[in-house]
């Protein structure tokens, strides 16, 4: 009897941990409205989001945050333009193509790259990249959208990489043999069979690949320029919403009003991440190809 | 599992009951450029006093004078006195903030070293930097789109430069912002159209120096009062300073610590 | 007709390929230029030194020492939790929405931005916890942070041992509790404590949540408790880069520094990949 009430116990025990994690994001959740609603005392959402002027410390202060949201919607777009294909064609040809030895070499490549520190990246992007791009396009600033995109593509491809490959190898084999039966090349085969198949585990990769972009924050605080207007250029410089967070966070005094809009940023910031994964997590459900008999 | 968790509490133990140091304890934070003033004082001054710990971070003069606010350091470094809104934020906390100047600075006008220009007046840096000169060759330099390159909200040295020279109008959004003074002489040493700004004791060989209305950005010309962008060197602390802070800022205050001044780079007070 | 069609898989297929390398490219590129500029750097002296005159010379030592510290506050918040989180999902929970809860936590809690975290810890714990800047609310931070992630590897351990082994022992009359301790857990080992390395070896590289919670420009002792402040690797790289007196002298520090990181984090990666395979061999029954 009493090793029952141990293992009720433990049980027990283990599901109060377990629910950390949820207590953790809520405790995020409520700390950032918390800290960063008050400054809808000063502005309305309306002039927050779409205001163009973000000059935090003057007197009277602007805090228009459009010109960031631009600055990150790019830059995401952007690195999405570059990681999305090469993500999705190195996932294809890890998952169908290649050799297993030469994925043996090819998957671990693909996981560092994954485990790069951002902050190398950054500083690469800032002391490779930059003065490279700054003399091959003849453009007069390296620090740009572009040069935060590359490094930001670095950084999703593995996510989309891996997550595309998991979604690929789960296709049924009988799809992939029927296909062949009819008579279908491989590569037929990958284009209309296989990549539709695992599409929902696909663009579920890639949202989330683009989410991780999106809340990426030493590589655009180093290597994207800082200056927050909205971008006409690709080589124009931006100041995505975590640059500027980073940036400004440590001269904020303790709930003044630019303390209190950075943590509103924070807080779309977080609700753009959030959607994302809803999305993704949407996605995942809803079209996942279950069985072979639909397609 | 016993094992482990004897090693696991003994390292805990390791590393909470080791010094809880409080007296000898020096929080310094702030302007980039009383930085090398900060550092090169706390190394001679922690070679003078062994038991006493400081330690040393950057982030703009915002941030020196944020922490003494909100009181997480003893010392905030500033390249610019108190603005009239953080005395007030002060005031609502309870803070009195004591400011001590340490030493006199210019802010000079900088351009990459292949860069043509040597001389700008008061109103063309403005408008460079409000945007409305935008091409090297309306101020004398060969054609090239101006790269204007500014500091962050953070800084005392934007805050002067806005004050002194933007006359409070707001600089260009497009401007690109770095977080430092060595961050400025980066990006300008890096960039062939690019025009930025530093402290003194920052002007090295690979930036060159502007004159602002022919007047070069000197020690001599800033303490005789023609260099139009000059400024202090202050140190706030949060109410009148005790023990250690009083030590540490006495040590600057004195001859010793004012040739450290001299030495890196900035203008001695006497 | 069919020879168009294999031509154009050759193409296609040699792209699909070129893609794949471009990433080793790209990867390779990186690690070049960081070796190239930085193994000058690297000496006895730059790895048991503190740093000295402005930074400018001397070593990281207290870098390295800081980052270990936030290490091992990291695992020590993430180890139990994250495993004991792993042990209720696949142990013991019953699809329902209780789970579907946790999960959306836990995939959610994975998906928050790193400076998001940065702030959560400066609010909560530095300020509201009064902890400061220091190793614990860094180490608090960086450990939420990487919870997902030995969850999620824990979880997989998990899976992977075979039911056979649960079904044997509580056919022999354990407790489900006993059967965990004894039985499973140790069969999850190797897996647990690869993904807690791999976890840990993305905490070493973070700044982010760092910046404001636990890392500091310079202090010039090491760490005496965990409510000091500290130096880290990631932090210094970027304070060198963008906010040093002097960028361009410690440039070859930079890439020193730089370089010691990655060397850290692909250490861990390796150690936890050749651990992994080693157990593996060990435990196999």
């Amino acid at each position: 009897m009493k090793r029952q009430q141990i293992d009720k116990g433990v049980q027990s025990g283990f599901l109060l941990v377990a629910l950390f994690s949820i207590t953790a994001l809520s405790l995020i959740i409520i700390f950032l409205f918390m800290e960063g609603l008050p400054i809808l005392e000063h502005i309305s959402i309306k002039e927050f989001i779409l205001g163009k002027y973000w000059y935090p410390t003057d007197d009277p202060a602007d805090f228009g945050i459009l010109a960031l949201i631009a600055g990150s919607v790019c830059v995401t777009l952007l690195s999405g333009l570059m990681s999305i294909p090469l993500g999705v064609m190195t996932a294809v040809y890890l998952a169908e193509i290649a050799s297993p030895r030469v994925a043996e070499i090819v998957k671990p490549i693909v996981e560092l790259m994954a485990s790069m520190p951002s902050v190398v990246i950054g500083f690469f992007g800032m002391v490779v990249v930059a003065p490279f791009i700054q003399k091959l396009f003849d453009i007069p600033v390296g620090l740009n959208m572009f040069n935060a995109s590359l490094m930001l593509a670095f950084m999703s491809i593995p996510t989309i990489c891996s997550l595309s490959e998991d979604a690929i190898f789960s296709v049924p084999r009988a799809l992939k043999e029927a296909s062949f039966a009819l008579g279908a090349t491989h590569f037929e085969t990958i284009l209309k069979v296989i990549i539709p198949a695992s599409l929902s585990g696909i663009c579920t990769a890639v949202i989330l690949g683009l989410s991780r972009a999106l809340g990426e924050t030493m590589v655009v605080l180093m290597a994207a320029g800082g200056a927050a207007m909205i971008p006409t250029s690709i080589f124009d410089p931006v100041r995505p919403l975590p640059a500027s967070i980073a940036a400004e966070m440590g001269e904020a005094p303790f709930r003044s009003e630019h303390y209190h809009a950075l943590f509103a940023i924070g807080i779309v910031l977080f609700v753009f991440t959030f959607i994302f994964n809803l999305i993704a997590d949407y996605i995942s459900y809803k079209f996942r190809q279950a069985g072979e008999a639909s397609l | 599992m016993n094992k482990y968790t004897t090693i696991f509490i003994s390292i805990i133990f390791l590393l909470t009951a080791s010094s809880t140091v409080f007296a000898g304890e020096l929080v310094i934070k702030g302007s980039t450029t009383v930085l090398p003033i900060a550092q090169k004082a706390a190394e001679a001054y922690m070679a003078e006093h062994p038991d006493v710990k400081i330690s040393l971070s950057g982030g703009g003069s915002g941030n020196g004078i944020k922490a003494i606010i909100d009181g997480t350091a003893s010392i905030g470094n500033a390249s610019r006195f108190i603005k009239q809104k953080e005395v007030n934020l002060a005031n609502t906390k309870g803070v009195y903030p004591v400011p001590f100047r340490v030493a006199l600075d210019a802010i000079v006008p900088v351009v990459n070293k292949g860069n043509a220009v040597t001389d700008l007046t008061l109103m063309q840096l403005k408008d460079i930097y409000l945007g409305k000169i935008k091409d090297w060759k309306d101020v004398g330099g060969t054609p090239g789109k101006i790269v204007v390159i500014s500091r962050d909200s953070s800084s005392g040295t934007f805050g002067v430069w806005k004050d002194l020279v933007m006359k409070k109008e707001r600089v260009i959004p497009g401007a690109l912002t770095v977080p430092s003074n060595g961050g400025i002489v980066q990006a300008v040493a890096n960039t062939p159209g690019a025009i930025g700004y530093v402290g003194l004791g920052y002007l090295s060989d690979g930036i060159k120096a502007v004159k602002v209305g022919g007047i070069a950005g000197s020690e001599e010309n800033t303490l005789n009062g023609s260099f139009p962008i000059a400024r202090g060197l202050f140190m706030f602390t949060k109410g009148w300073p005790k023990g250690d802070t009083m030590g540490f800022l006495s040590f600057i205050l004195s001859k010793k610590g004012q040739n450290l001044v001299k030495k890196a780079g900035s203008i001695p007070l006497f | 007709m069919i020879k168009q069609r294999l031509l154009a898989q050759k193409i296609f297929f040699l792209s699909f390929k070129t893609a794949a390398c471009l990433n080793g490219a790209a990867l390779l590129l990186i690690i070049y230029f960081m070796v190239s500029r930085g193994w000058r750097a690297i000496s006895w002296e730059f790895l048991t030194q503190a740093p000295k005159d402005s930074m400018t010379a001397g070593g990281i030592l207290p870098c390295i020492v800081g980052t270990t510290f936030l290490c091992l506050m990291t695992i020590m918040v993430a180890l139990p939790i994250g495993v004991s989180s792993a042990i209720y999902l696949n142990e013991y929970a019953r699809q329902g929405t209780l789970v579907r809860i946790i999960r959306l936590g836990i995939n959610n809690l994975a998906g928050v931005p790193s400076i998001v975290f940065g702030l959560f810890g400066l609010a909560f714990f530095c300020i509201v916890l009064k902890m400061g800047v220091s190793i614990a609310a860094g180490g608090l931070t960086l450990g939420i942070m990487t919870l997902p992630v030995i969850i999620g590897s824990s979880e997989e351990a998990l899976k992977a041992v075979p039911n056979t082994y649960r079904e044997a022992s509580l056919a022999m009359g354990a407790t489900k509790w006993q059967t965990i301790r004894r039985v499973v857990l140790p069969a999850a080992f190797p897996g647990i404590i690869t993904g807690s390395i791999l976890g840990l070896s993305r905490a070493a590289g973070e700044t982010a949540p760092i910046m404001y919670t636990g890392a500091v420009f310079f202090t010039p002792d090491l760490p005496g408790s965990i409510l000091d402040e500290v130096m880290a690797l990631p932090y210094h790289i970027y304070v060198l880069a963008t906010a040093g007196t002097n960028i361009e002298a410690t440039r070859h520090l930079q890439y020193g520094t730089a370089l010691v990181l990655i060397l850290l984090v692909f250490g861990m990666n390796l150690a936890a990949i050749v651990l992994r395979s080693k157990m593996r061999k060990k435990l196999r029954i």
